[in-house]
């Protein structure tokens, strides 16, 4: 596919495939970012929820076949993977949460792996997927599902809900709300505190979402930067092929860390909406 | 970049996720974990009791070891003991024997002694008798001289 500047290749690499209602009322993609304005809120990511969902289901599908295979005998290579990961979710569980509960450990693993394997997308050369996409017709094609706010929103406003569920559930529905109204400040400041512990609790989702997301959309955004240097001569090209592996050499460090604050922030949400004794 | 519809989807995907991974991974996975967790503990532990009887049945082989060698020991003891105390009884016995044997010996000597003396004091009796009788011819009667004769004889 042809650019007629570098501008039109960075806006076409961060469009994604949308499908949803167009003005004149027929259903399809969008062929364009003001197509994509005039769709809406009905409309979809179709990319991010292709990648996110199937990503999902790989991580679920080889996870459950390592659960029925599991035996007491001696695991061997992927086998030993995987349970080195569960391991590893359970150890950091145990350590940061401090009741018991059977949904925090699966929690954690989904979103551990799930997120790990949608920032692995990033490391999938930029322009190799949306190339084959265009080939076989599929105009704007984006691959790592994190770099879409809809997706990161999607996780983490499921943890708020959680966080609303756990903090009602176990300090109930007064408690609750004494948490947010009788601190820090005394009673008769209650509408300063409902304010502050207000922003507390919002900034919760909001910063969990916009950090994996700003993480990964600058990721993103400098494999394209790079990228748009192939086309600037051999010299500068070959200058860029260094950095195209610096940076993705880098970005494995980021996507795994990336993954792992999600998931730890998440456990120490939940275990601070499960304290009683506040 | 604006928010639609994908917003939803992610999180009913993610509940789905989740709930799975709740009902069918993380349990099964757990499971087999602890188990195994529980059979090292368990095979370790085997490991350190055989290591514990293995010192004692060395230390038990070696006591009865030491035993047996006492034992052996008091019985060659108590056979070389016995040995002795035949060889003695054997000595005495032979010593006995031997005593008689002497005694009857020498007795029997006496005893040949005795008779010899009794032939010879006989037969020179006779022979003194019939010398004197022939030295004496008449005058001397063999009758009443008979018992000086006979004393003479026992002095013999």
């Amino acid at each position: 596919m042809a650019y007629e500047n570098s501008s039109e290749y960075i806006k076409h690499h961060l469009t994604h495939l949308v499908y949803g209602q167009h003005a004149d009322g027929t259903w399809g993609f969008a062929h364009g970012v003001d197509e994509i304005n005039e769709m809406g809120f009905w409309s979809i990511n179709v990319d991010s929820m292709i990648f996110s969902i199937g990503l999902g289901v790989f991580f679920l599908w080889l996870f459950r076949r390592a659960a029925v295979r599991a035996t007491t005998d001696t695991p061997t290579g992927l086998q030993n993977f995987i349970e080195m990961i569960i391991e590893f979710i359970d150890g950091s569980v145990r350590s940061s949460y401090s009741g018991k509960d059977p949904l925090i450990a699966p929690l954690a693993l989904t979103i551990f792996v799930w997120v790990f394997l949608m920032n692995f997308m990033d490391l999938i050369a930029v322009d190799l997927v949306p190339w084959i996409a265009g080939l076989l017709g599929v105009g704007y094609l984006k691959i790592v599902p994190t770099t879409d706010l809809n997706i990161t929103f999607g996780l983490s406003l499921t943890v708020f809900v959680l966080v609303l569920y756990y903090s009602i559930k176990f300090k109930g529905p007064g408690g609750f709300f004494a948490e947010l109204a009788f601190h820090p400040f005394p009673k008769f400041m209650m509408p300063i505190n409902l304010i502050l512990e207000g922003v507390t609790l919002i900034a919760k989702p909001v910063s969990l979402a916009l950090r994996l997301f700003g993480n990964l959309y600058a990721g993103e955004m400098i494999f394209i930067l790079i990228a748009l240097m192939y086309s600037g001569g051999w010299a500068l090209g070959i200058f860029g092929g260094f950095l195209q592996l610096g940076w993705a050499i880098f970005h494995i460090l980021i996507i795994i860390l990336q993954a792992f604050i999600f998931m730890t922030l998440t456990i120490v949400y939940l275990d601070m909406a499960s304290q009683t004794d506040h | 970049m604006n928010f639609n519809a994908t917003l939803i989807g992610q999180m009913i995907t993610f509940v789905i996720f989740v709930w799975f991974c709740m009902k069918y991974i993380w349990p099964p996975l757990m499971t087999a974990l602890e188990e195994r967790t529980a059979r090292i503990n368990e095979g370790l532990a085997a490991a350190q009791q055989g290591i514990k009887d293995l010192d004692e049945a060395q230390i038990k082989v070696s006591e009865s070891l030491k035993d047996a060698k006492q034992q052996a020991q008091e019985i060659i003891n108590q056979a070389q003991k016995r040995a002795n105390e035949i060889v003695d009884e054997a000595k005495d016995i032979a010593h006995d024997e031997v005593d008689k044997i002497k005694d009857a010996a020498s007795s029997d000597i006496d005893q040949q002694i005795l008779s010899a003396r009794e032939q010879l004091r006989k037969e020179v009796s006779g022979i003194a008798l019939a010398g004197v009788a022939q030295i004496l011819k008449r005058e001397v009667d063999a009758e009443t001289h008979s018992t000086v004769l006979d004393e003479l004889v026992a002095q013999i």
